[in-house]
């Protein structure tokens, strides 16, 4: 088909550059929301650049014209087309209190499974250190991990100065930086097939088996416990949801039983990997906080009793966050996944 | 087999296509914002220089934290705001959009952006250039995870032709269903390489000046036959001249091209 070029742009210039204008307004407001009559305009001007470029594809000599309004066509479409859930303004607290519990809860599998990794490399670590003392070296990386429990309790409990005095706040942030570090990378882990995510929790969970039997068997259960619990009961518990959601995009990878392509099911996680580890890091600044500002400090300045109180505290306020927290507003659509928002409408 | 483009068909029927980022460019690109990291963190370390004097113990601490947020953020909060790029990507012209063509959405940017740990393993992205490089659509483990593909926007420049035709008279135009008619056969390929030939005309020796418009000449002609009256007494130059004139601009003095340029003002977006 031979077209009349100029009266052609002439024609239809007007619209691609409307449709132009729509899209800018639409990707710079996210929350922007069409009325019917804005939207049904929208489509229109969608579907004539669309059948225009169609029309330019067979005019070939005009490889700008062309080029510009596949890219225009390319905008219009990831609008159009685009069937996941809406990026809604955000709101921190709700996100928090329910979007994070909730999708903890939906993902539910995946963490007993890494529940139960870290559990394993904690009955490893347990007994290496019971019937071989001597690996300790090789399974405990930390030097202050090295001494004897007795003696280092004895010297902690005679300190008469504050060793970490002036650098408190370094340290914390030194420990929340690291800890999330190695949260993402537990997650990004994933993307082995759960290999070397299953490696990481393995290994978090030697390291606290051999420690915590090393120090039990030293009689030195209660320094444990108040050394521990007052940041250990959202640290561990934040590694163990960052290794759910790496082997999330495991399962997603291995697609095992599910009969969707791939790009498919990584998009069904997605969401909610983004989601858990927003969340993991939240926990860990937490668990920062106290580690540097009163996991460090033992009796007499502290007595144990507060500390191993303060942790149970915690734990049951986080067991109470994780289980219940959004659960009256949290729509039986939810526990589907992501594939019940693909069901939605598009933005309108 | 590695594909240059990305195509996606619409429902439409349409098919447009997408070029896709090679593990070079994006190399550069991503070196160039390493180097941006870099000049933020000492800045920011000359700045907090003089804090340090007033409290050692806080101003530490903002760097551990600044260097992290800094060092991750980077990536996600460019790629948001600026829907795809970051500083090196759009010196590169690089843009990552939606393997799909659907919309970008924020999850998707943080995930890319988490799995570089992975990418970047053992150094200097090994694991994502060597994923980059046999995968068909050059995704990196992290494009995998997030479903995105970084595509390639080359600068789309308007030849001057103006400068190659200077108002002259041109013969073909005296044939208008001839010139349509040619219009139609010539490939985007073909109309780009006649103007980069008459571009650069001054380039090249005499010799193989004549001899390569002699050649394309002698292909466009065999294309579309026009009555001698219209060829006759010009140079296989000429002939090139008044062929880019016909297929660029497509009515005499006008500014039709124009029109379309002033369109495609900004086609990256």
């Amino acid at each position: 088909m031979i077209i009349d070029l100029p009266r052609f742009l002439a024609a239809e210039r007007p619209y691609w550059i409307a449709l132009e204008r729509a899209l800018d307004k639409l990707e710079a407001e996210p929350n922007y929301r069409m009325g019917l009559e804005d939207l049904q305009r929208f489509h229109l001007l969608y579907e004539r650049t669309a059948a225009d470029l169609a029309r330019m594809i067979t005019f070939s000599s005009e490889p700008e014209t062309r080029r510009y309004l596949e890219h225009l066509v390319a905008r219009g479409y990831g609008e159009i087309h685009e069937t996941r859930q809406n990026q809604r303004r955000f709101f921190p607290i709700q996100w928090f209190l329910q979007t994070l519990p909730q999708t903890f809860r939906r993902q539910i599998r995946a963490f007993w499974l890494s529940l139960a990794i870290t559990l394993a490399g904690c009955a490893f670590g347990g007994f290496a250190i019971a019937l071989d003392p001597a690996s300790k070296s090789a399974l405990m990386p930390f030097s202050h991990l090295l001494q004897d429990p007795a003696r280092r309790v004895a010297q902690e409990e005679k300190a008469t100065e504050d060793r970490l005095a002036g650098q408190k706040t370094s340290f914390s942030a030194f420990l929340m930086t690291h800890n999330i570090k190695v949260s993402i990378f537990t997650l990004a882990l994933g993307m082995t097939w759960g290999i070397g995510t299953i490696l990481m929790l393995f290994y978090n969970g030697i390291m606290l088996g051999a420690v915590a039997v090393d120090y039990i068997l030293a009689g030195q259960t209660k320094f444990l416990l108040g050394w521990l619990l007052p940041h250990g009961v959202i640290e561990i518990p934040a590694i163990l949801i960052a290794g759910q959601a790496g082997l999330m995009l495991a399962l997603a990878l291995i697609g095992r039983g599910k009969r969707i392509p791939l790009k498919a099911r990584l998009r069904e996680v997605s969401r909610d990997l983004v989601t858990l580890i927003f969340g993991v890091g939240a926990l860990l600044v937490w668990a920062g906080f106290v580690e540097a500002f009163l996991s460090q400090y033992h009796e007499p300045i502290i007595p144990y009793a507060m500390k191993i109180s303060f942790g149970l505290v915690e734990l049951i306020l986080l067991f109470l966050f994780l289980a219940r927290s959004g659960a009256v507003s949290e729509p039986p659509g939810d526990r589907k996944g992501i594939a019940s928002v693909a069901s939605r409408s598009p933005r309108s | 087999m590695k594909t240059a483009a990305l195509q996606i068909r619409t429902p439409e029927g349409i098919i447009f296509s997408q070029l896709l980022a090679g593990p070079v460019t994006r190399f550069l690109a991503w070196f160039i914002d390493i180097l941006c990291i870099g000049a933020l963190l000492s800045c920011l370390g000359k700045l907090l220089f003089f804090f340090q004097i007033l409290n050692a113990n806080l101003a530490a601490a903002f760097y551990t934290l600044a260097f992290f947020v800094i060092s991750i953020g980077y990536g996600i909060l460019l790629e948001w705001f600026w829907r795809g790029q970051t500083l090196g990507k759009k010196l590169f012209r690089l843009r990552v959009m939606d393997a799909e063509g659907m919309r970008l959405q924020f999850n998707q940017i943080v995930t890319r952006n988490l799995i570089r740990f992975v990418d970047s393993l053992p150094g200097l992205y090994l694991v994502g250039g060597v994923a980059c490089l046999v995968h068909p659509a050059c995704q990196r483990l992290g494009d995998i995870a997030a479903n995105t593909v970084v595509v390639s926007n080359p600068r789309i420049t308007e030849p001057d032709i103006n400068q190659l035709l200077a108002g002259k008279y041109n013969s073909l135009r005296n044939y208008p269903h001839l010139a349509a008619r040619l219009r139609q056969s010539i490939s985007p390929i073909e109309a780009a390489l006649t103007v980069q030939a008459l571009l650069r005309r001054e380039e090249f020796d005499p010799v193989a000046r004549i001899e390569l418009f002699a050649e394309l000449a002698g292909h466009f002609r065999s294309r579309v036959e026009f009555p001698p009256e219209a060829t006759d007494g010009i140079t296989n130059e000429q002939y090139l001249r008044n062929l880019a004139d016909i297929l660029y601009r497509t009515r005499p003095e006008a500014s039709t091209h124009k029109i379309a340029g002033a369109a495609v003002s900004d086609p990256s977006r």
